[in-house]
């Protein structure tokens, strides 16, 4: 019985902990003071300035458009080195192989931001592309380091299905090019939504390398966020930052969803 | 039998692109950390020089430069004490935490599991800024101390490095807590009350049963954390203060203020080498040994 209560107790506080900061930015989310501190009485004021604020309805239309592209590049790309990394027996220099598509998962992003402004400009300078950077460096950023999250994905899904399902139905007479398309494709079909869901949201958020790789009308969301909020609080973030949550916990739930869906 | 050209698209695709923005770009910040600094643009002179003659124009400088000044190293030792900080602090709240969601019953656990991921999928950045209004001079956690008498006048509780690490925990638990409850649910609870029947104590049972158990989930949680913050930009950014200087701000500055690009990129490689290297190594290797394994 005592065992239960600290239990319990436990995961309340830990649940408290995570929750009570999200509370906290959503509930003064409705101040009507424009001092964000000082408590005024609730309003609806600021969500009506945030939606015609245009710098950040255009940052945030710019920050969908990268998100979802980038999303779509890294989801095809990881879904080939997940399949190949599982499937295929023979990939040359296969510890390369691996080192490309699990270190952007540990690079620090400063580095990888860093790397990727540098590569730009010395691409520039060798074959006059890209002259200015702008979102489709960005998006080429977003999808280098957004491909590694959808290739695990992807293999732990794998390494997890049957083999057998896609040998028997090749000893049935289907080609490999059906297999792919009629067995595995619709099996790991939860896992690539859910990989792609993941990426966009990992690209919608992302700061540092978006800092590094962005050029002139290119200011993503969290690029113009960070300059409103870097040395003090702004109720227009306030009012952008209720909505954005508890819309990425929904894609986080359809996550969930995807990713459990084949697991039992 | 198998299509041949398939798996090669397959493979190359990605391969290509890999190598192209990720490799070449790594190998850029080599090449310019290892090149003479100038003034100009770009602020460093070529590698390879061919008037009078093909000459390799390469130094060690930069690398000279950032071990040898303690501003450097500085905030490199600060950041790695950061990181040591934050990933003890993420570990003795996580660990509690996954153990018992690992030990509810099958349902409430993975109610449990998504209630503590979620708030991971809400937006960094605004969950870092969350913490600066909570920390407020006349923030909700200054308001509870004065009227709980605790203190008699609102605490600087921003902008120092308490805040860093505060901000660095919060953000970083679920990070710490995935891996962790992933061992743990792999592992027969039937152990402990074993160990209870043996006649072990609870400290016992904890450290002689359930501690050499979550080891590797452990180690994985740790590293999830302790990498990236030791990287951290954007929370010391917005919650520290001048007090400390750590190796992201130190790398930032270097590039963007300084435009030293060599240096930077001497920073930016050291990095790589110190942090990154020895863990895809090992994975490398592990990954390896346990293809060999399952032949």
């Amino acid at each position: 019985m005592k065992s239960s209560l600290i239990k319990s107790t436990v995961i309340f506080l830990g649940l408290f902990f995570l929750y009570f900061p999200i509370l906290v930015l959503i509930f003064y989310s409705f101040n009507e003071n424009k001092r964000v501190m000082v408590w005024k009485g609730f309003s609806l004021r600021w969500y009506n300035e945030l939606f015609n604020n245009e710098q950040i309805i255009e940052a945030f239309i710019i920050s969908i458009k990268i998100a979802a592209l980038s999303a779509t590049f890294a989801t095809i790309l990881g879904v080939m080195i997940g399949y190949s990394l599982v499937r295929i027996r023979k990939i040359p220099f296969k510890s390369f192989y691996i080192f490309l598509s699990s270190t952007p998962l540990v690079l620090p992003e400063l580095i990888l931001g860093l790397s990727m402004l540098l590569f730009f400009i010395s691409l520039n300078n060798v074959i006059g592309f890209p002259s200015s950077r702008g979102q489709l460096t960005i998006f080429i950023s977003h999808v280098t380091f957004c491909i590694a999250f959808v290739a695990i994905i992807i293999q732990a899904r794998l390494t997890d299905f049957n083999k057998n399902i896609e040998e028997a139905a090749m000893d049935l007479g289907y080609n490999y090019t059906k297999v792919l398309y009629k067995i595995t494709l619709p099996i790991i079909l939860p896992s690539i939504i859910a990989g792609w869901l993941l990426t966009f949201t990992i690209s919608l958020d992302d700061l540092v390398v978006a800092s590094f790789t962005t050029g002139p009308g290119a200011n993503t969301l969290p690029i113009v966020v960070f300059s409103k909020v870097r040395l003090g609080l702004s109720p227009e973030v306030n009012a952008l930052s209720a909505i954005l949550m508890f819309a990425l916990i929904i894609i986080g739930l359809f996550y969930f969803y995807f990713n459990k869906k084949f697991k039992h | 039998m198998k299509n041949k050209l398939f798996e090669k698209y397959f493979v190359f695709s990605p391969y290509f692109w890999l190598v192209l923005f990720f490799f070449i770009p790594l190998a850029i910040i080599f090449k310019i950390s290892i090149s003479v600094s100038e003034w100009g643009m770009p602020p460093y002179q070529d590698i390879f020089l061919f008037d009078n003659g093909f000459k390799i124009n390469t130094t060690f400088e930069n690398y000279v430069y950032i071990f040898s000044d303690y501003y450097y190293i500085g905030s490199f030792v600060n950041s790695l004490i950061l990181a040591l900080i934050s990933t003890f602090f993420c570990l003795l709240i996580g660990f509690p935490l996954a153990f018992y969601i690992a030990t509810s019953n099958i349902r409430l656990r993975n109610i449990l599991l998504v209630l503590v991921v979620i708030p991971f999928w809400s937006s960094f950045l605004l969950r870092v800024y969350a913490w600066k209004i909570i920390l407020q001079n006349n923030g909700i956690l200054n308001v509870i101390l004065l009227n709980l008498g605790i203190t008699s006048e609102p605490l600087q509780l921003l902008y120092n490095q308490y805040a860093v690490i505060m901000g660095i925990v919060y953000t970083y638990l679920p990070l710490m807590i995935l891996p962790l409850y992933g061992y743990l649910n792999k592992f027969d609870l039937n152990f402990i009350e074993a160990s209870k029947d043996l006649g072990l104590n609870r400290i016992k049972t904890f450290f002689k049963v359930i501690l050499p158990l979550s080891v590797p989930g452990i180690v994985a949680g740790s590293l999830l954390v302790f990498i990236p913050v030791v990287g951290e930009f954007i929370i010391p950014e917005m919650l520290g203060g001048s007090d400390r200087l750590y190796y992201g701000k130190i790398l930032w500055e270097e590039f963007f203020v300084n435009r030293n690009w060599p240096g930077a990129s001497a920073l930016a490689f050291s990095g790589i080498i110190i942090l990154v290297l020895p863990i895809v190594i090992f994975q490398i290797l592990y990954s390896r040994w346990s293809e060999k394994n399952e032949i």
